[in-house]
């Protein structure tokens, strides 16, 4: 099994999740969305900025980060389609695994991931609203690893 | 009105009501043996986390494509398809799924290039259905194998294919482009790490209108809209004509076959094909013309 770049806690989950029959898989991934909770309206209320909104994603999600003490980020999703469970799922993998993750870390997540935890018949559309988020947590990253760099 | 039409659906004015069924009506044939309830989604996610009890599933991807040629499945593989999830010739399915019915659609879509024309949709598809806090289910449903004959697919009343949609635009007749507006107008293609999963060229095809495909229905419920309101948008604002043959694109075919149950049920428009290969085909070909 090939490598996937990004946090430590990313590799384990995809190690854990990539074998499984996809049933179980499915089951796992809604366990994931059932945990989802929506940003904190003391951080973001509707409506929400377009520039946080993930491109290409059909579920209406959206992506903010604040600091932590230690400079990492810390996550924060919304999720307007009350359908989205992907969507919902993939928020809470990304904050549990990218939020106080060294941030060169969470710029280097392969979008690969995506397919290797929701599998390869994931259809087009989703797999990019998936990547859209993906996209703007690497934003946030790499806008703190550019402030960092002066 | 036509036959077996629900009142409340018929007073919207569709040409075909008969093929929109209400969740009340759905609740009260959740036992009925000659109805087979189908969700088809895009969230592969919904299905398992809950479903209308005794509703099968009918995964795009898994069920209705074929496994290795870009194409629907054949005779054979529905026939098999069908048996599985308990679906005679004489059943009546109703479709349903999420965002609006859109994936619901286009399995009604494939259905339809076998005939199995005892079809409907759940009007407000998953959504309503879940807003009316009616029951869902995780429980696997078991329904006895069914026997299902059915006809070679019919590739040239309901669908359209390359040649035909460059034959269609020479000739200016009308073509519908379901897709967002930002993929209409080419500013939006694919991801640079995914190529293999979009085009290399934006755009339309020209003479193509833009309708987004949602625009058919009412985004509090997933509802579509009733006749006149669809007629304001089609007919109105973009200039069709009833009877127009018109086809219907979009990325892979799945939005526009909304837009071609609209246009074919709802408006009785005679004529509308889907071009599946749409815009990952069409934006890939070498020298098909592109209009920004």
């Amino acid at each position: 099994m090939s490598t996937t770049a990004g946090p430590a806690k990313l590799r384990e989950l995809v190690a854990e999740l990539e074998p499984l029959p996809r049933d179980q898989r499915m089951e796992e991934l809604i366990d994931w969305a059932d945990r989802f909770v929506p940003v904190d309206p003391g951080i973001a209320t509707r409506p929400y900025p377009e520039i946080h909104r993930a491109p290409r994603c059909e579920s209406d999600a959206y992506v903010f980060a604040t600091d932590r003490e230690d400079g990492t980020l810390q996550l924060h999703f919304a999720v307007e389609n009350p359908q989205g469970l992907s969507a919902k799922a993939w928020a809470m993998i990304l904050n549990d695994v990218a939020s106080g993750a060294p941030l060169e870390e969470v710029a280097a997540i392969d979008p690969d991931a995506i397919w290797r935890i929701f599998g390869r018949d994931l259809s087009m559309g989703k797999g990019q609203g998936l990547i859209g988020m993906l996209e703007l947590v690497q934003r946030e990253a790499r806008k703190r690893i550019d402030a960092r760099r002066g | 009105m036509s036959a077996n039409a629900l009142p409340e659906i018929a007073a919207r004015g569709y040409a075909r009501p008969d093929v929109l069924v209400t969740t009340d009506w759905l609740a009260e044939h959740l036992d009925d043996a000659n109805v087979r309830v189908i969700e088809s989604n895009e969230d592969p996610l919904l299905y398992p986390s809950g479903h209308i009890p005794g509703a099968v599933q009918v995964d795009w991807a898994r069920d209705l494509n074929d496994p290795l040629t870009r194409d629907y499945l054949g005779r054979e593989s529905f026939e098999k398809l069908m048996a599985s999830i308990g679906v005679s010739n004489d059943t009546t399915v109703v479709f349903y799924g999420d965002k609006n019915n859109w994936w619901a659609t286009y399995a009604f879509w494939v259905f339809q290039l076998f005939g199995h024309t005892r079809a409907k949709v759940l009007d407000g598809g998953r959504l309503k259905w879940e807003q009316e806090a009616r029951p869902m289910t995780r429980e696997a449903p078991q329904h006895p194998p069914a026997t299902y004959r059915a006809p070679e697919r019919d590739d040239q009343t309901i669908r359209a294919f390359r040649d035909q949609a460059l034959e269609h635009m020479r000739a200016k007749r009308p073509m519908v482009d379901v897709r967002s507006p930002q993929e209409f107008s080419g500013e939006r293609t694919h991801m640079p790490e995914y190529p293999q999963e979009g085009v290399l060229r934006g755009g339309h095809i020209p003479g193509a209108k833009n309708v987004p495909w949602a625009r058919a229905a009412n985004p509090a419920d997933g509802t579509f809209k009733a006749a006149a309101e669809l007629r304001a948008i089609y007919e109105g604002e973009q200039g069709l004509k009833p009877a127009d043959d018109v086809i219907a694109y979009c990325r892979i075919g799945e939005r526009s076959s909304h837009t071609w149950f609209v246009l074919t049920y709802l408006l009785g428009y005679p004529k509308v094909r889907n071009y599946d290969g749409s815009w990952t085909e069409w934006g890939n070909s070498v020298r098909l013309p592109i209009e920004r």
